[in-house]
């Protein structure tokens, strides 16, 4: 029902010229193309069909734009399907203080109607095992079962499948961050 | 630039029963706290290119040329600040509401309550160099909807705010001062701390009225702090 951040999905046209979000790298040639899938699934199982996702993340070479909005987009579950498509470029390796590095991730926040708040997760790649194993966020999940939660699991070249789950015994993992 | 760690105490319960759409949609494990990174410190910015000569006049920004939504016409406005106090400029804002009549237009909304053909309910607009910001609408009017036998929600706008950090996003909701819905609402119940409602709570600006015209009220919106120094504590513990 978030009318505002995605006018035409509401059936609303006429006031903005386009949703903003719908492109996060206009340029592709940066990076690899990848496209992320998924759904948002509620404690009962049932597709949420309501939800705003909007993500932020680094180019191919782990750098953050910070003049423009390139690196952030915002989709939303097909109001029929459920299903959620982020077409993107695949993140870098970010360098941190103190020579640390993070494992190639995306920042994900999503709000639906019965989310009080926003909740952010991150996408990280599960083809990505060494990096992954090196990375300080992943690091600090004492139940380190839940890790795969957080992880885009490959389908084919470039396509990957990121489901979120607000309940149960897979619930997602959500960052205070 | 870090980011403070968010004070959980003033925003909403995730899982609050009285909100029925809460009950299956809050996760149970209390997330993850941990120190920001880049990728929290940075986030996208938003150029005055994107707005349009009306995005921030609701009251004719969509429908007929020059026709103008009906309602009560009033001026929201006030200052985005981070928890430090200073104010953030260049802040996107994005607001949304229903009409003078408590309508959505969305094509889920089934009310019975009339569509303004002048009145879409959407409008943006971006924080000047000392973080105050300005628009334009309808006063919106309170709406039934379906969590118990008669539930209304109080008049509200919906804000959507981007600081300068991914990790200051933020969405909520301005109601209006004296509006007796406020304190039967079971999404604002979720809010445990009284002060915190009373911040979502825009009194009347009589000042900042236009005389014949419009009726003001002011609305200040605190962002997450940002500072240079690094917590080494954590405010919550996890």
């Amino acid at each position: 029902m978030h009318i505002g951040l995605t006018p035409e999905l509401a059936g609303l046209t006429g006031v903005y010229p386009a949703d903003l979000g719908r492109e996060i790298f206009i340029d592709k040639a940066k990076g690899p193309g990848i496209r992320i899938e998924g759904t948002v699934i509620d404690g009962a199982g049932d597709l949420i069909k309501d939800a705003v996702i909007e993500t932020w993340q680094s180019d191919a070479k782990g750098r953050f734009d910070r003049q423009s909005t390139i690196g952030w987009g915002r989709t939303s579950t097909d109001l029929n399907t459920g299903l959620f498509a982020i077409d993107t470029i695949k993140p870098g390796t970010v360098s941190v203080e103190g020579g640390h590095t993070l494992a190639p991730h995306i920042s994900v926040w999503v709000i639906a109607r019965g989310i009080n708040a926003g909740l952010f997760t991150r996408i990280y790649f599960a083809d990505e095992s060494v990096k992954n194993a090196a990375d300080p966020t992943l690091s600090q999940l004492s139940d380190q079962t839940r890790i795969k939660t957080l992880l885009a699991q490959p389908q084919a070249p470039g396509l990957y499948r990121f489901d979120i789950r607000l309940q149960g015994d897979e619930e997602t993992v959500f960052l205070d961050i | 630039m870090r980011l403070f760690p968010r004070n959980s105490a003033i925003h909403p319960k995730a899982h609050h029963p009285p909100y029925k759409s809460s009950t299956l949609r809050a996760p149970s494990h209390r997330p993850l706290q941990l120190p920001s990174t880049p990728t929290e410190e940075t986030g996208p910015v938003f150029g005055h290119d994107i707005l349009g000569p009306l995005d921030a006049d609701l009251t004719r920004n969509f429908g007929a040329t020059d026709a103008v939504a009906l309602g009560p016409q009033i001026i929201v406005h006030g200052r985005v600040q981070d928890e430090t106090g200073r104010p953030v400029p260049n802040a996107l804002i994005e607001i949304w509401q229903a009409n003078a009549a408590g309508r959505y237009r969305h094509r889920n909304d089934e009310y019975t309550a009339p569509l303004d053909p002048n009145f879409g309910g959407c409008g943006r607009t971006i924080t000047d160099p000392g973080g105050v910001y300005s628009f334009r609408t309808i006063k919106p009017s309170p709406y039934p909807w379906p969590n118990g036998p008669n539930s209304w929600r109080p008049a509200h706008i919906h804000f959507s705010l981007f600081g300068s950090a991914f990790g200051q996003r933020l969405i909520t909701q301005m109601y209006f001062e004296g509006d007796p819905l406020i304190p039967l609402c079971p999404i604002v119940s979720a809010i445990s701390d009284e002060r915190a409602v009373d911040q979502l709570t825009a009194p009347l600006d009589l000042d900042a009225t236009q005389p014949m015209d419009a009726l003001a009220y002011r609305f200040d919106i605190v962002l997450r702090g940002r500072t240079q120094i690094q917590f080494e504590n954590r405010r919550d513990g996890l």
